[in-house]
């Protein structure tokens, strides 16, 4: 087995609400290998958005360690969270999330503005990433101008603007049709042979199919953590 | 990276344009009032710095009075305690630099078929120095002139002006209670005196013609005021004192005896009007300020709507790796760069408005580097200052609640 990317022990997270503390996760322990493609399933309320959240380095747990590619991060601060969010991790979010201001090539570069690269090897770098995508020609367009699929396209040429080793793509089809969901699936796929890791989170089976594992959450814990069948790859 | 910053914070401002120029309104009202109250100011301070100089510095009048005969006593000018002697005398001391006896009053002055009242001066040549009179046609006296009481006068330019219109007043001949005096000199134009009283006014002529053929004064040789100009400043205080003494001496005073003559201090006049213009531009400067200050706020209030508008543009960017310190330096240029603005805007205002104002009405108007400078800086810091908090809030929220918010 490859090297662990990803290794939780005992991840818990609770927060306080006006009923009292509540535990959105409960002691997880998962590790995902470097090139893997795993699908985060659950009911709402299970827990896989915390899970998420946390793995993003967006939150810190209240319990248990978290390793992101060898590095406990579970106790680091705001601003090493996020050089991390900058360098490690590229997200990919369910609605788009692009700047509506910015033309796509300057929101694809934006990440490089906070990795402190100069002006023209943002530029250059971010053409090539709409590139990759399928978007080179819409490099000046502003992302109104464009279809809900492509939106999806350059928020993934963002998430690879600095080169990450991860991929966190939080419900990326859930605001599009079932055949766009497909191709940006099939980025995705691709993304993944090229040797990036993809954690996906979804509640459609027929997406997590795409994924070569599947995880399911229920209650703050893990009750199910399977290879996808074979058959099922569509 | 400053570069992206500024292109952004452009960005920012020209999405909600409108409101963007709202809020720098607020700064260019501030900013121009400041400057244009400031330039007020500094142009009253200058007019009364330049009256003060037409006056003569270091002044000191002796008025001659409060002679106390048998328990009956005058006022000032009651008597004519005062002597050319004296003022020989006072010529003498350490630290005075001229002194001239005056016998002054108003008098008809007639040309022709012209009269025109005027106040007619009598003194010796010092009185030019230590009033600062230049004369710029003609000369001035001589000590001979005061000696032989030849009836020779210099003549200020409103009196001209109101006897001889646009001629030329050398060597006309004008008669003050028919006694007729040649004008040999003009004097150059000084404008009012701080009680409001036009200088230019006036008539010099020798003391001694004036006491024989103008006021006819029963006391030949006694003078109502002395003019005594101290070197500096500094010897002030000394010549009060060594004068003082010496005019006691002089008029054989016993201890415990008033002074039968009075000291006016003109540069103590002159510092408490040159104090109270200081005193109302420091005034108006602060009163503009309060509009500065409620600039500031605009921005600060149109800041913090900002930043809860942009609350997800805020989460999307510290998910892609922005730190709480590239959100803060984000807002806080935004809000420097309105006010920076507004400042540019409110100085051509404030200077046009200055200009205006000088165009439009006789006010002196002063625009100094340091005003400008210290409105530019002023605009920079309420920028920093009142775009501070609603920076901070931004850079301190929670980047999942953040990416939430809708």
């Amino acid at each position: 087995m490859a090297e662990a990317i990803i290794r939780v022990a005992g991840l818990g997270k609770s927060y306080r609400t006006a009923a009292g503390l509540f535990a959105a996760l409960r002691g997880v322990d998962l590790t995902i290998a470097r090139g893997e493609f795993v699908a985060i399933m659950g009911p709402s309320g299970s827990g896989k958005s915390t899970f998420m959240n946390l793995l993003g380095c967006l939150d810190t747990p209240t319990s248990g360690d978290y390793f992101l590619a060898g590095r406990n991060v579970a106790q680091l601060d705001r601003d090493a969270l996020a050089a991390l969010r900058n360098r490690t991790i590229g997200f990919v979010f369910q609605g788009f999330n692009l700047l509506p201001r910015m033309s796509l090539e300057d929101n694809v570069a934006l990440p490089l503005v906070y990795a402190g690269q100069p002006r023209e090897a943002r530029r250059a770098r971010a053409r090539i990433e709409l590139g990759r995508v399928g978007l080179g020609d819409y490099a000046a367009s502003l992302p109104s101008r464009i279809s809900g699929g492509q939106q999806q396209r350059v928020a993934i040429a963002r998430a690879l603007a600095n080169s990450p080793q991860l991929i966190l793509a939080d419900e990326p089809t859930g605001n599009l049709d079932s055949h766009t969901s497909e191709e940006i699936m099939a980025l995705f796929e691709a993304l993944n042979r090229d040797g990036i890791t993809i954690v996906l989170v979804t509640h459609e089976p027929d997406i997590a199919t795409f994924a070569r594992r599947q995880v399911r959450f229920r209650d703050g814990l893990i009750v199910s953590d399977l290879p996808t069948p074979s058959g099922a790859i569509a | 990276m400053l570069r992206a910053m500024l292109g952004e914070a452009w960005l920012a401002m020209g999405a909600n344009r409108m409101r963007t120029i709202l809020t720098m309104l607020g700064m260019v009202i501030g900013v121009g009032s400041v400057v244009l109250m400031m330039a007020i100011g500094q142009g009253a301070q200058y007019a009364v710095a330049q009256t003060i100089k037409t006056m003569g510095s270091n002044l000191y009048i002796l008025i001659s009075g409060s002679t106390s005969t048998g328990g009956v006593r005058s006022g000032g000018g009651g008597g004519p305690t005062l002597s050319v002697a004296d003022a020989a005398a006072i010529a003498e001391l350490d630290g005075v630099a001229n002194v001239a006896p005056v016998h002054q009053g108003t008098q008809q002055l007639v040309y022709g078929a012209n009269n025109w009242s005027a106040t007619v001066v009598g003194t010796t040549p010092p009185y030019l120095d230590a009033r600062a009179w230049t004369v710029i046609s003609g000369h001035p006296f001589g000590d001979s002139d005061v000696r032989s009481a030849t009836r020779v006068a210099l003549i200020g330019q409103t009196a001209a002006a109101n006897l001889f219109g646009a001629d030329d007043p050398l060597g006309k001949t004008v008669r003050i209670r028919q006694s007729p005096f040649v004008i040999i000199g003009v004097l150059g134009r000084k404008g009012q005196n701080l009680d409001g009283r036009d200088q230019d006014d006036t008539l010099i002529i020798p003391l001694s013609t004036a006491q024989r053929k103008v006021f006819g004064t029963p006391f030949a040789g006694s003078v109502r005021l002395i003019m005594v100009q101290a070197t500096s400043a500094e010897a002030m205080p000394t010549v009060e004192a060594s004068m003082t003494a010496l005019l006691r001496q002089r008029h054989r005073l016993r201890e415990g005896q008033d002074n039968d003559f009075f000291v006016r201090n003109l540069a103590a006049a002159a510092d408490s009007a040159a104090e109270t213009t200081r005193v109302m531009s420091v005034l108006l400067g602060a009163i503009a300020s309060v509009s500065l200050l409620v600039g500031g706020i605009g921005i600060m209030n149109i800041m913090l709507v900002s930043v809860t508008e942009r609350t997800r543009e805020i989460g999307i960017r510290m998910a892609i790796g922005a730190r709480q310190k590239d959100i803060l330096a984000q807002f806080l240029l935004e809000a420097l760069m309105i006010s920076v603005a507004g400042c540019l805007l409110g100085l051509v205002l404030g200077i046009g408005g200055a200009l205006l104002t000088n165009a439009l009405s006789d006010m002196v108007i002063v625009i100094s580097g340091g005003s400008v400078v210290v409105a530019f800086a002023v605009a920079a810091g309420i920028g920093v200052f009142f775009g501070y908090y609603p920076a901070h809030r931004a850079a301190a929220l929670d980047p999942i609640e953040a990416l939430r918010h809708q």
